[in-house]
């Protein structure tokens, strides 16, 4: 058949990992290029690609790589889950009030205790979407937006704008690994829950296609009547990645709260829920391709970032502001056919004979 | 015959509006609920916020203004429901609309209003279309899918809204088109000129337009279209099944984009009565929550244009009533989000409200219409 290309090899682990690894990928390698050659003294590279326009790419990444993998974990099992931004929202509204009411311990005890609140909150979100979904046979996506509206009025209603976080998340720099150039300023030197984004994105991935769990995960996204006939219990296991998916959002909230800003606003999740949900189509709903996938548009955040203090356009900064949407619009029109949902997505399933 | 046909549609109507009326019931229960958690008083709450939707001449005029973009927007989303498609982006739609009817307004000194009034009317409109018309583009022909495109270019339209209002920044970026010159460092618009504001149908103290007829209107011409037109016969079709539609030989891509622009044009349409009307102008803060708020009134008005109308009188008055609550009883506005939020779940999950009221099952004609199919185009 065809002759193998270097480009072909390229195809394939494109196709396996999305499109969206390779641009990364790309960005990374030019950025380490800028970064220790003469080239870095170029103002306009620079501003696109140095130490600190990187760190803030990651940081922005980190929210969207969660919310990304929330989503891929409820899609594989067949729930659609738009209400991944009022999951973020409500996880970080959880972690704040845990974080102020316990402000008084030890910082460490208080940020853990805070981050356990936020992921349970956000499991309890997810737990109440596949309820919706699944005992009350809600259409997913207005149920996902039932969850978009609860959470912003409720977090509004009890905020109480008096109250003040003391403290977040620093920095470890991991001895060794830290000292590289480029890589190790900009990769291992973090505050923790950035950490735990990067490992889920490997544990997702290894439990998604190396288990038993995540065999049967898939089965039940593909074709839930092959996998009920097997003995699989399809709404169980829609239950569990509903709610671990809820979970994974809710941890994306406090990395907002307790790693980044250090209090809440209200609204401060702002879209990424959604484009979380772009960056998983985008990554064809594999953690690698998410990953790739929320760096390009953590990347577009940074760059509106980095444009703005730099001060080196003229160009008003609300259409520097527009680069994170329009490339998640442009993105999502580009991709979609090439990419493919899972095949039961946003069906109830119910066994024969239930009605 | 012709009483037993009007008793059963008597009984259908009242079926109809069995589902949402409870569904609003167990909302204010539940928030109820919420207002006893936090150590708030409900009925304070409540009889405060009737009061400040019904209580005198003043109170009822401003549920009426809420009303009219809740009617819009209502039927925006509505609307695009009937074509099987989830439009979360009439608060976009809305700010385009405001930006177009505006830019119209400030502008042509001079005109005389019956022209002037109308040519920003369909300014607002015309914007509305236009960004309403983008996610059926892109998902005709990319099959992206219009909830993610919506809901980006509410971003982009509230930050393009801002753009044009902007007053400019310290690195010479120039001031937005719109910027009214003598507001220095505020960033808004002149105000409308008097030619092209929408009059008051009740002047000061009360403030109510003529907007409440121009939703009306639309709402009257949405059922027409949808019911009672060719065009309408295949949007329903397309909703129902888009497959089946395409072997019929409707021309599916058509509708969808056509619906979308339509639904954008509805939203437009209550972003230009809203700036004509009342603003006067148009500042970046403008907008926002009301297209969300359309989704709600589209479900509990059951995606039919006349339950869209009641629906948003709803809307209007929980809205109206909201700011005299948090004054008499001390318990915040926030508190109608979370009863909004909660009359779209119940409202949304039907099985819910019968299984809280132990109602007997139906057989079917009961799920709202299904908008989840996938992230995959049509």
């Amino acid at each position: 058949m065809n002759q193998p290309t270097p480009a072909s090899a390229f195809r394939r682990l494109g196709g396996r990992y999305g499109n969206a690894m390779f641009i990364a990928l790309a960005l990374i390698a030019i950025a380490i290029l800028v970064n220790v050659t003469p080239l870095k003294e170029q103002t306009w590279l620079r501003v696109l690609f140095g130490i600190s326009a990187l760190n803030f790419t990651l940081r922005a990444t980190v929210p969207l790589v969660l919310g990304a993998l929330s989503g891929i974990l409820c899609e594989r099992s067949g729930i659609i889950n738009i209400g991944i931004e009022g999951m973020m929202l409500a996880g970080a509204f959880g972690g704040f009030v845990a974080k102020t009411s316990t402000n008084h311990w030890p910082l460490a005890a208080s940020l853990i205790f805070s981050v356990a609140v936020a992921v349970a909150i956000g499991g309890l979100m997810g737990a109440v979407h596949a309820l919706f979904s699944i005992r009350f046979r809600m259409d997913q996506i207005i149920s996902g937006t039932v969850i978009i509206i609860f959470a912003l009025g409720t977090t509004s209603y009890l905020y109480n704008r008096d109250a003040i976080a003391e403290g977040k998340f620093s920095s470890i720099a991991l001895p060794g690994l830290s000292r590289i150039p480029v890589v190790g300023p900009v990769l291992f030197d973090n505050p923790p829950i950035t950490y735990l984004a990067l490992i889920m994105v490997v544990v997702v991935h290894v439990a998604l296609f190396y288990t038993r769990w995540g065999l049967r995960t898939r089965a039940v996204g593909e074709h839930p009547r092959a996998a009920d006939t097997v003995g699989i219990n399809v709404n169980r296991y829609r239950y569990v990645n509903t709610s671990l998916g809820g979970m994974l959002a809710g941890l994306a909230g406090a990395f907002l709260v307790l790693e980044a800003v250090g209090q809440f606003q209200e609204g401060m999740t702002a879209g990424r829920g959604f484009i979380s949900l772009a960056a998983m189509i985008f990554g064809n709903w594999n953690p690698f391709g998410a990953l790739g996938a929320a760096t390009l548009f953590g990347f577009t955040q940074a760059l509106q970032n980095e444009l703005l203090l730099a001060g080196v356009t003229r160009v008003p900064r609300q259409f520097i502001s527009m680069l994170p949407y329009v490339v998640t619009i442009i993105a999502v029109s580009g991709l979609v056919g090439r990419v493919r949902p899972p095949a039961a997505e946003g069906k109830v399933y119910e066994t024969e004979g239930s009605q | 015959m012709a009483t037993a046909s009007t008793t059963t549609g008597f009984i259908r109507l009242l079926r109809a509006l069995l589902i949402p009326f409870l569904a609003l019931l167990a909302a204010l229960l539940a928030g109820a609920v919420v207002m006893l958690l936090s150590g708030d008083d409900p009925l304070a709450a409540y009889s405060g916020l009737f009061q400040g939707a019904f209580g005198d001449g003043k109170s009822w005029a401003r549920t009426i203004r809420k009303t009219v973009p809740f009617v819009l927007t209502g039927l925006s989303v509505a609307l695009a429901f009937k074509v099987g498609l989830f439009n979360i982006g009439a608060s976009g739609q809305f700010v385009i609309g405001s930006v177009f009817a505006v830019a119209v307004g400030i502008n042509f000194d001079g005109l005389p209003a019956f022209i002037h009034l109308p040519l920003a009317l369909v300014a607002g409109i015309a914007g509305g279309l236009l960004w309403g018309a983008i996610p059926g583009v892109l998902k005709v022909y990319t099959g992206a899918h219009e909830v993610i495109v919506t809901i980006m270019l509410n971003y982009v339209a509230s930050l393009l809204g801002g753009w044009t209002v902007y007053a400019g920044g310290t690195q010479g970026q120039t001031p937005g088109p719109l910027w009214d010159r003598t507001a220095g460092a505020i960033s808004e618009t002149p105000d409308v000129l008097s030619s092209a504001q929408l009059p008051w149908l009740f002047g000061p103290p009360y403030r109510v337009h003529y907007g409440i007829f121009l939703a009306l209107a639309a709402a009257v011409l949405i059922w027409w279209l949808i019911f009672k037109t060719p065009l309408g016969f295949e949007m329903r079709t397309v909703g129902h099944n888009m497959r089946a539609a395409r072997y019929a030989g409707i021309r599916v891509n058509y509708t969808i984009i056509l619906a979308m622009a339509l639904a954008g044009g509805l939203a437009g349409l209550a972003g230009a009565i809203e700036t004509l009307g009342l603003n006067h102008k148009f500042a970046p803060e403008f907008g926002g929550a009301v297209g969300f708020d359309g989704i709600t009134v589209a479900l509990l008005g059951q995606t039919h244009p006349f339950g869209v109308l009641l629906a948003a009188f709803m809307f209007g008055a929980l809205d109206g009533g909201a700011a005299a609550m948090q004054f008499e009883s001390g318990v915040p506005a926030d508190i109608i989000q979370i009863i909004q939020a909660l009359v779209l779940a119940f409202v949304a999950a039907p099985l819910i409200i019968r299984m809280i009221f132990r109602l007997r099952r139906q057989t079917h004609g009961d799920a709202g219409s299904a908008v989840s199919t996938s992230w995959s185009g049509p």
